[in-house]
């Protein structure tokens, strides 16, 4: 065959796991130069042996020494067999693949960043990316929600960030417990806190629709327009490169169009019945 | 494309055979229609012997038989259920194996070596154009899948144009047939009665003319060449079904929420039969396996279909957990979201999804259906196979 095989994963070793919550674990991995060849928004096919493939976004650069970082939440059997993984475990990676975040448009803009959950995952990239040449950037504000203080993820990069005077960041939760002292509800009520100039923003979601949507919302009656809301769409994929049919939502080939959108572009499907 | 009118020739159904014959000795793997489990369906051909003769397959919503025709024609009938999608796309395929390395790692094996390519004899004009949309789909952007490359790149196409459409057939008005226009290296029409049979032959790329060349054939005649042309312009006045394509893109987009579509999902049992018979459909899904001891892993991918529930699952629920939005998603992929991510349409006008559908769904009354304000649909018929 002398085609590249699209749906031949490349072999990807495990060079660190760090567990971030009681579900949800960081691996960082490396197959070889192509390892770093990511735009940030972008998501690898991961294979766990015998068990599935999966879409998992980008989570970041290590801080460290070469390779990508995926960011897991175990829910099903692969995903579960992912954050078994050991260092020195195998696993198999096709990608990167979909559209990136708009870091370039970004440049010279205040940028809002609201993530959701393991949304945070995808968002992480961007930040890093922004933190490394941060000049060039307006205000920079941070914005996450979880379910519970035992939900957050990433707490020692939320430390670093929150120690920046050039970051502002803010931090929920849904359902806090004893020890909680920041603040309750969900992560659009984190929002009213800021103070957005509708001319310069620009807006990047990443979360469950509902979160995305009702945050859009927000954002759009503070003045922003859609289409200076980015989001990041989630569809059940099996090939992630426009072959198998899976991702459809309206006319969108999730995969290949996305899973980074414009919200002017997708906003219409957003919130539309079984679409 | 040759001129048709210019240097048509003629082969007996002798020259056919030898066709057949020259074909495989220059490495194709000779396919057609052939009669299998009741119906027509595309099998490995050894020779004209093989093909149909005589038969014919009756069509409408819902019904399928194979019948006799009371003569010895061999393309004597229109499309059955499959189509060469399964040569190309087959319904399931081992795309790789993986094994365990002492390590605890693993490794991949080597490539499968490409299949050898494939001559397809008697292709309708409708699974040309088919082709020709899973060619768009799976080889047209960056990402192209190399195992339907391997199988689609080489092959050899002998077009048939149509003369007896059946009784689901609407490619005049998907503007795919009954003649094919392109995508085939030879074409023929089927010329028999009074004693006569021959293919009037159409010679489209330079090896096609080369294969030709090693058959006995000779010049066809003006008339024979006037006949071919009455015989495509006779199918195409005797389609039947019709789908009034003008502004369907628009229509589909705008009755998201149609009365019509709780209607279907009444009478749809969502089995999926019209998407597995589909020759533009190419849904797939991707499952892996271990043996039982867990040292060896193999990826296998299947023909999906957007009428199952697991489709579209996430995180605990299917985004289209209703029959009546999957099938207004698959009916507006064809007619309108094909447009969108391919610039065409998804629908050739085979009609296989009307006459395999159980309950005779037709989408071409559905379209009807659709367009009208909501009032009662006309009455279907319902009926079982009979094959
Ligand atoms: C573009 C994209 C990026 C993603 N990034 C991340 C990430 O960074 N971290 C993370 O933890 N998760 C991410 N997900 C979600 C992750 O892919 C699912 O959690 C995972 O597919 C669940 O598989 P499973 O077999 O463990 O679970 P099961 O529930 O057993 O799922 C069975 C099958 O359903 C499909 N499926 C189920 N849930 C999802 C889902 N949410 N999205 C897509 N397909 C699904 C998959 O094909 C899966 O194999 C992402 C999803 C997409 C589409
Ligand atoms: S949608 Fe129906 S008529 Fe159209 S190409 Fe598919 S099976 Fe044929
Ligand atoms: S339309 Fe007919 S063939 Fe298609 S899923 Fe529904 S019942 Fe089955
Ligand atoms: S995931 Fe296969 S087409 Fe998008």
């Amino acid at each position: 065959m002398t085609a590249v095989d699209s749906m031949r994963p490349a072999i990807a070793t495990v060079r660190a796991v760090r567990r971030e919550t009681a579900d949800v674990v960081t691996i960082r991995l490396d197959h070889g130069d192509r390892s770093d060849a990511f735009e940030p928004g972008q998501f690898h096919m991961l294979y766990a042996f015998g068990a599935g493939e999966v879409p998992i976004s980008v989570s970041g650069r290590p801080a460290r020494g070469g390779g990508v970082e995926h960011t897991i939440r175990a829910v099903g059997a692969t995903t579960r067999a992912l954050c078994r993984l050991r260092r020195g475990g195998t696993v198999g990676v096709r990608g990167p693949f979909g559209t990136a975040w708009p870091v370039e448009e970004a440049r010279g803009r205040d940028v809002v960043l609201v993530a959701g959950g393991i949304g945070l995952a995808p968002l992480r990239p961007v930040i890093q990316r922004i933190i490394a040449e941060r000049e060039l950037y307006g205000r920079v504000t941070v914005l996450y929600g979880a379910r519970t203080p035992d939900d957050i993820l990433f707490e020692a990069d939320l430390a670093r960030w929150r120690g920046r005077f050039d970051l502002q960041v803010g931090v929920t939760v849904d359902h806090a417990d004893a020890s909680w002292r920041g603040h309750v509800g969900v992560v659009t009520t984190l929002l009213t806190d800021v103070d957005l100039d509708p001319d310069a923003c620009l807006a990047i979601l990443c979360g469950p629709e509902v979160m995305m949507r009702f945050t859009a919302a927000e954002l759009e009656a503070r003045g922003i327009p859609r289409r200076e809301i980015w989001v990041s769409l989630e569809r059940n994929m099996h090939c992630g490169v426009g072959l198998c049919g899976h991702c459809q939502m309206g006319p969108e080939l999730v995969c290949r169009r996305g899973p980074v959108y414009r919200l002017d572009h997708v906003g219409r499907l957003l919130g539309v019945r079984e679409v | 494309m040759s001129d048709p009118a210019g240097d048509a020739r003629a082969l007996d159904v002798d020259g056919l055979d030898r066709l057949i014959a020259a074909l495989s000795e220059r490495g194709f793997a000779p396919h057609g229609p052939i009669v299998r489990d009741g119906s027509i369906v595309w099998g490995p051909l050894r020779g004209v012997a093989d093909l149909p003769a005589g038969w014919t397959l009756e069509q409408d919503a819902g019904r399928c038989q194979l019948v006799r025709r009371g003569d010895g024609a061999l393309f004597g009938w229109a499309v059955g259920p499959d189509s060469p999608k399964r040569l190309f796309l087959p319904p399931s395929l081992q795309l790789f194996t993986a094994r365990r390395d002492d390590e605890g790692g693993f490794a991949l094996d080597p490539p499968a070596p490409a299949p050898g390519p494939i001559a397809l004899i008697g292709a309708r004009p409708c699974e040309i154009a088919a082709i020709a949309v899973q060619d768009r789909v799976l080889l047209g952007s960056e990402h192209t899948d190399a195992h339907y490359r391997a199988r689609r790149d080489e092959a050899f196409i002998v077009a048939a144009h149509c003369g007896e459409p059946g009784g689901t057939c609407f490619c005049v008005s998907a503007d795919t047939g009954p003649s094919a226009r392109s995508g085939f290296d030879l074409a023929l029409t089927e010329l028999h009665g009074d004693g006569e049979h021959t293919f009037v032959i159409e010679v489209a790329t330079e090896r096609g003319a080369a294969v030709l060349e090693a058959v006995p054939h000779r010049a066809a005649t003006g008339d024979e060449i006037a006949r071919a042309a009455a015989v495509v312009t006779g199918a195409a006045s005797r389609m039947g079904r019709e789908l009034e394509t003008d502004g369907l893109r628009e229509l589909l987009y705008g009755c998201r929420e149609h009365p019509r579509w709780d209607e279907i999902a009444a009478r749809c049992l969502g089995c999926a039969n019209c998407t597995m018979v589909c020759p533009t459909c190419f849904c797939t899904s991707v499952s892996d396996l271990t043996d039982i001891t867990g040292a060896t892993a193999w990826r296998e991918r299947s023909w999906d279909s957007c009428f199952t529930m697991d489709f579209s699952y996430i995180h605990g629920g299917s985004v289209r957990p209703s029959v009546g939005a999957r099938y207004r998603h698959w009916i507006t992929h064809k007619l309108a979201s094909w447009h969108d991510q391919f610039d065409e349409s998804g629908c050739v006008g085979c009609g296989r999804c009307i006459t395999w559908c159980p309950v005779a769904i037709d989408i071409t009354a559905e379209v009807v259906g659709l367009r009208s304000d909501g009032s009662p649909p006309p009455r279907t018929r319902t009926a079982g196979f009979r094959v």
